[in-house]
């Protein structure tokens, strides 16, 4: 009965006359169809269609067009086929007539689209609104991030008493579209404990909590929002998240994977991002700081950023072929954190999805293609040029901090017996700290750019001239051929691209998620912006600002939005699992480096030392030698001592082919290519990690001496403990089961007194003779069961 | 808490995906899983042949031509240059590419073994008793010339680092077949050929990639602590740990009321599965009540852990207990020197476990199922690097042409497939390039390598890109 309705409507609604071309629609498309909304609008909800499952061979990519049909611009898409007169693949509002149609509902296997061995498919939701946007006249947009943003109209809602800033109005606006509400407002704990995380990447000190709760002014939490944007532990927050996005390590990556110096620039993100340097100088240094008048030391330095992808010293590699990797890696590294987009896919031919051609791509590559260096760097012990000498003064302290350490080892004895070769191993990795640094530099003469056919770097094409994708913003006049020009023309408020992403990562960063969820794609084939408005809003307001990086946070970290409660209950997880429409708190677990930090925060064992060169906390035995070669180029990892156990993670060593295992088990990325979205996964070695890894354990005696000496019975040395690793008080269930479970672990070790020293050995408890062993470990075993909560997993 | 439960368990299966997480609902109070079936829709796609895999990755570029690509016609040709005729412009390393080409015969000799009459050379003995079991490819070719791109393009289909590996793509399509072990596995081993100037590794090349966390390859080491951060720390017994583990639970529980995250409970599963693994991994690794004539088959460095002996011995261990894909390294085939006696080496290191390993799994009647792949990243040239004498000369990278073997699971024993020219330079029959290879390894797994992919992107990534056909004829 239904199968005719639609076709029964239609031309009820449009007195179209059908011819004999007469369509079937399914019952099942049909009521797909009648779901859908009044207005079918092309960049929510035909793009993504045209773009997933059609653009492949009916799109950007001109080699691959099948039967010349291009489906991306209106001009080809709405054309006479070719080779058909009269015939049309899309009619608008013609359903009958456009062919696209026929095909998408054909059951004959050479006439259905898309064709079987693509292996994708067309669901009948997505029939049916191709259906019905053809129906309604086929309507094509620019796709909406290669518009401008401007400042939009607050909307407006309902609830007008729960905006605290312009943010919540774009958010509650849309809860109230869906007829949902906010939470309520997270309170004074949660709150503390999640606004610390998020700007510092650290746990707040009972003493913050107490200072916080006690404080009833209006404006207690602004007042604590200042102080953590003012703590030195803020740059060292954000440097963690760029470290990821610049591929920052301290090897080269590739075969003997050999040192390289790279630390100094780590510490002058920290100080950039504490100086609160507005965000387009501070990338504009990185990308082209070397083409200042009369560079400083800093200006140079910045450019690190774009040497800090992988390099080879295989010696039979083919010097041209790394040379060109190393360009790509740059070109793509731009894409991805500053544009979002995937221009690696261009890299070997027309991209499939955006309209970024081949040429496009090697017009941006010409930008990093005037470094004069080498593809492979011969000299094992060499650094690649061009590179910049440390200043005097700092490569003397790096070396006298080397001698101390040595010292160090020879002093506690631990190494002294190991052959000579340790030293000297360990020796040449510290003097690697000491080494030139890779920088930028522009060659004297241009070095001509070729498209490469199929990206292999032997086949030169046509030659091209450095240019920016006209898709995003023409490369006018104005500005000058090279990186520097590239930077201005990538800070230029016309440029509808680099304020979105920027703030998308930074919101992503506090709230778990992206408004736009593909940070690294804002093209055909990444995901909507949830809430469009407000990125745009957020865009315009921080590109006002001066791109004040520190201005950008705070107004996040002050709305309501951000402070609402994150308890879940059933409704709003089946209404909104992932919470994308932002009616509760978010509820992350903390990343790798969150953990580390916290459980070195909360037993008092964190160093807070701010930069310098990097370090070697305890990892497993064997890890560095099991992948390396031998002899010379074997590389032992010589655990540091004293303080260097115990500094953020951030300034923990990172070779690439064995980076620190704990942090790859809780999902940091390897440091290979440039990398802006983190995964968060839950598995069995993470737990092991927890529990197991001596690092943990550590921190869990100190924190088991601190609950002693914090407490004078069992009660308050588990509320206290508790706390540090919660941000709470625990409620006396919560007391009553660490009691019990204290009990039963005291039991335990008076039987097996023996045990008790095992476990408590090897600390860096101060005169521990004046504490009962037993009691510590009983206590030991509490506070690893508190590093291994879930709420302590978690900022919520 | 029927709700509840079935609450946590669906954000559960979004968030945690297959694998290693997959199979870590316990017996505790979680609900049961069927994740080998309901869970996984991705596969498979054919009826498999295979159940697993033992890859025995041979890093370094193992040579071909002193193994399983006799050429008598070097013989003639010893010393003498390398015409052009037959290099074709081919681009060669920058080791070699600029010095004299040589071609040098190999210093060992070959017979024909078995029904199949394959040629093996001298310097595998016990391989020649297994002919009639594998199936030897000597016309594998691949696109890199130096060992970081080449192995990672076998091991992830891609040159340059950051795809998935070929056992996390399998971890990701098929899931676990076991309760207690990761779904897949790594073993490393050093060879004795280049001890002090072997090629790396990288733990890239079991990493995986765009793809979860929890399919990268887990490392199985010899020592005291077999996965990373296995055992309990000194002072905390068995039963400490089960203490400690329940309360965290009942803890956890608080938590999940007052709060509703239902992460919790996947969290907890997993504390649960790491508690199962404290048994099971060390178990699994401990050999020692393995019989006297395990021993001698797998040789006298198989009692010696970390060998590579030792490594094909618990390779057969973990595909007893289903683990889905068991990857060894063995390091130290780069012959561009000294290659009579460092390939000697290597050949003594691998010859025996390798073929005991297929013996002992045909014996348990594991073979049928279990995929064995023996090879590396590329082969050597017939051309001589540095001094040619009349006992010592070296090989450099050859990329054109080199030789793998596979077993059981679905591929056709007793045959030797593809050939290459008469001085071993190019491919001249059934060519077998490396995402062939690994289209048919998926292909045997169930996986179609056109249909087994991932979005990230907005791209469609595959193990073998736009590339790759399953080569029918290895199949039985």
């Amino acid at each position: 009965m239904k199968r005719f309705l639609l076709l029964m409507i239609l031309p009820y609604l449009n007195g179209i006359i059908f011819s004999c071309n007469e369509l079937e629609i399914p019952d099942s498309i049909q009521q797909a169809y009648e779901k859908l909304p009044e207005e079918v609008d092309f960049n929510n909800d035909i793009k993504p269609i045209l773009s997933d499952k059609c653009f492949i061979c009916h799109g950007p990519d001109k080699a691959k067009v099948m039967a010349n049909l291009q489906l991306h611009l209106p001009d080809l898409a709405l054309a006479e086929l070719s080779g058909s007169s009269g015939k049309f693949a899309i009619k608008p509002g013609d359903i009958n007539n456009s062919e696209l149609i026929h095909r998408i509902l054909s059951d004959d296997p050479d006439v259905v689209m898309p064709v079987p061995e693509s292996h994708l498919n067309l669901t009948d939701f997505e029939k049916a609104l191709l259906i019905k946007w053809i129906y309604q006249g086929a309507e094509y947009d620019e796709h909406w991030s290669y518009i401008k943003p401007e400042r939009p109209e607050l909307p407006i809602v309902n609830q007008i008493d729960w905006p605290q800033n312009p943010i919540d109005y774009f958010v509650l606006n849309k809860l109230e579209v869906l007829n949902k509400l906010p939470s309520n407002k997270a309170n004074k704990e949660k709150l503390l404990r999640r606004v610390s995380f998020d700007l510092t990447g650290l746990p707040p000190s009972p003493e913050e909590l107490d200072l916080f709760l006690e404080d009833d002014s209006v404006n207690a939490f602004e007042k604590t929002v200042d102080r953590l944007l003012a703590s030195k532990t803020y740059g060292e927050r954000l440097a963690i998240e760029w470290m990821e996005l610049a591929r920052y390590a301290e090897t080269n990556g590739i075969h003997h994977d050999f040192e390289r110096n790279a630390w100094p620039w780590r510490d002058w993100v920290i100080k950039a991002f504490n100086d609160n340097m507005k965000y387009n100088e501070f990338v504009t240094w990185q990308l082209a700081g070397d083409l200042f008048d009369e560079p400083t030391y800093e200006n140079k330095l910045a450019t690190a950023f774009n040497r800090n992808h992988r390099t080879t010293q295989e010696c039979g590699a083919i010097d041209e072929e790394f040379r060109v990797s190393y360009v790509v890696d740059r070109t793509n590294t731009f894409g991805k954190a500053f544009l979002g987009l995937t221009l690696e896919c261009a890299q070997c031919h027309d991209h499939k999805y955006d309209a970024i051609s081949q040429k496009n791509y090697y017009e941006l590559y010409a930008f990093f293609n005037q470094v004069p260096e080498k593809g492979v760097t011969r000299s094992f012990q060499g650094v690649p040029e061009p590179n910049l000498e440390m200043p005097k003064e700092q490569v003397k302290i790096v070396q006298e901090y080397i001698e101390k350490l040595i010292e160090l080892e020879y002093a506690n004895g631990s190494k002294q017996d190991k052959e000579e070769i340790y030293r000297e191993v360990w020796r040449e990795e510290m003097e690697a700290m000491t080494k030139p640094i890779m920088i930028m530099q522009d060659m004297d003469t241009i070095r001509p750019t070729y498209i490469l056919d199929r990206g292999l770097y032997s086949s030169l094409g046509e030659e091209v001239q450095p240019n920016t994708p006209k898709l995003i913003k023409e490369f006018g006049q104005e500005y000058t051929s090279n990186r520097l020009g590239l930077s201005e023309w990538l800070f230029s408020s016309d440029n509808p691209l680099t304020a979105r992403v920027a703030v998308n990562r930074y919101w992503q960063m506090i709230f778990g998620r992206g408004i736009v969820d593909t940070p690294d794609d804002f093209g055909s084939q990444g995901s909507l912006p949830t809430h469009p408005e407000l990125l745009d809003w957020l865009a315009v307001e921080f590109m006002e600002s001066g791109w004040n990086l520190k201005h950008l946070i705070k107004i996040i970290v002050m709305s309501a939005t951000y402070q609402q409660a994150s308890k879940t209950v059933t409704s709003s997880l089946d209404f909104d699992p992932d919470n994308k429409w932002l009616s509760r708190g978010g509820q992350q677990r903390l990343t790798a480096e969150m953990l580390r930090d916290q459980a070195l925060k909360i037993s008092g064992l964190l160093n807070t030392k701010v930069g310098g060169p990097s370090v070697k906390p305890h990892q497993p035995d064997g890890l560095w030698t099991e992948v390396s070669s031998g002899g010379r180029y074997q590389r032992k990892y010589m655990v540091g001592s004293g303080e260097d156990l115990y500094r953020r993670s951030l300034y923990t060593y990172w070779k690439r082919i064995a980076p620190p295992p704990a942090m790859l088990i809780f999902d940091a990325d390897t440091r290979g290519v440039c990398n802006v979205k983190r995964q968060s996964t839950n598995t069995p070695l993470q737990a092991l990690v927890l529990l197991n890894d001596p690092q943990f354990l550590n921190a869990s005696k100190a924190l088991a001496h601190k609950m002693i000496k914090n407490g004078t019975n069992s009660e308050q040395r588990i509320s206290y403990g508790f706390r540090c690793g919660t941000s709470r008080k625990p409620n006396p269930r919560e007391i009553e089961i660490l009691k019990d479970l204290y009990l039963i672990e005291k039991n335990e070790f008076d039987n097996h007194p023996y045990r008790a020293y095992d476990l408590v050995s090897n600390n860096e408890i101060k005169n521990i003779d004046k504490f009962d062993v037993k009691e510590l470990a009983a206590y030991t075993v509490i506070a690893s069961t508190i590093i291994n909560l879930s709420e302590s997993l978690q900022k919520n | 808490m029927e709700e509840l439960l079935n609450l946590s368990r669906r954000n559960f299966l979004t968030k945690a995906g297959l694998g290693l997480a997959g199979m870590a609902m316990s017996s505790f109070d979680y609900p049961k899983g069927q994740y080998a079936t309901d869970v996984n829709k991705l596969a498979p796609h054919y009826v498999p042949k295979a159940k697993r895999v033992i890859y025995l990755f041979q890093a370094g570029g193992p040579s071909q031509l002193e193994m399983f690509d006799y050429k008598p016609k070097l013989v003639n040709l010893n010393g003498q240059e390398l015409p052009e005729s037959v290099r074709k412009g081919k681009r060669v390393t920058e080791f070699t590419a600029s010095q004299p080409k040589p071609m040098v015969k190999s210093f060992v000799n070959f017979k024909q073994y078995g029904k199949s009459g394959a040629w093996i050379s001298d310097l595998l003995p016990h391989m020649s008793e297994i002919v009639d079991e594998i199936c030897i490819v000597k016309s594998m070719h691949t696109d890199a010339i130096n060992h970081d791109p080449a192995m990672c393009f076998f091991q992830t289909g891609s040159q340059f680092g950051g795809r998935p590996s070929i056992g996390s793509w399998l971890s990701y399509g098929l899931g676990s077949l076991n309760n207690n072990l990761p779904t897949f596995t790594v073993l490393l081993s050093k060879g004795s050929g280049r001890v002090n100037d072997a090629q790396p590794l990288s733990s890239n090349l079991w990493g995986s990639g765009f793809l979860q966390s929890l399919h990268q390859g887990v490392q199985f080491r010899s020592g005291e602590d077999p996965v990373l951060y296995l055992n309990n720390p000194e002072g905390i017994s068995n039963e400490n740990r089960r203490e400690m583990i329940n309360h965290l639970a009942s803890m956890n529980n608080e938590y999940y009321k007052n709060d509703g995250n239902p992460e919790v409970y996947s969290r907890m599963a997993q504390y649960e599965m790491a508690y199962r693994m404290q048994t099971s991994v060390p178990e699994t690794m401990d050999i020692s009540k393995e019989p006297d004539y395990i021993f001698d088959m797998y040789g006298p460095e198989s009692r010696i852990p970390g060998t590579f002996a030792a490594n094909c011995l618990l390779a057969r261990r973990l595909a007893e207990k289903d683990v889905r894909f068991i990857q060894l390294y063995h390091q130290g085939w780069d012959q561009h020197n000294d290659l009579p006696d460092h390939l000697s080496k290597q050949c003594k290191d691998i010859d025996q476990p390798s073929s005991a390993l297929v013996k002992d799994l045909k014996q348990r009647g594991l073979l049928e199922d279990t995929l064995v792949v023996w090879g590396g990243e590329f082969g050597r040239t017939n051309y001589c690097q540095g001094a040619l004498t009349n006992d010592n000369y070296g090989r450099d990278h050859h990329a054109y042409c080199f030789s793998m073997w596979m077993a059981g699971g679905g591929i056709k024993p007793g045959i030797s497939y593809g050939k290459t020219d008469e001085v071993g330079y190019n491919v001249v029959e059934n060519p077998v390039h490396v995402h062939d290879f690994q289209a048919t390894l998926l292909y045997l797994m169930g996986m179609d390598h056109e249909r087994l992919t991932f979005k990230h992107q907005g791209r469609r990534f595959k193990l073998t890109d736009v590339h790759g056909s399953i080569i029918k004829d290895l199949l039985s």
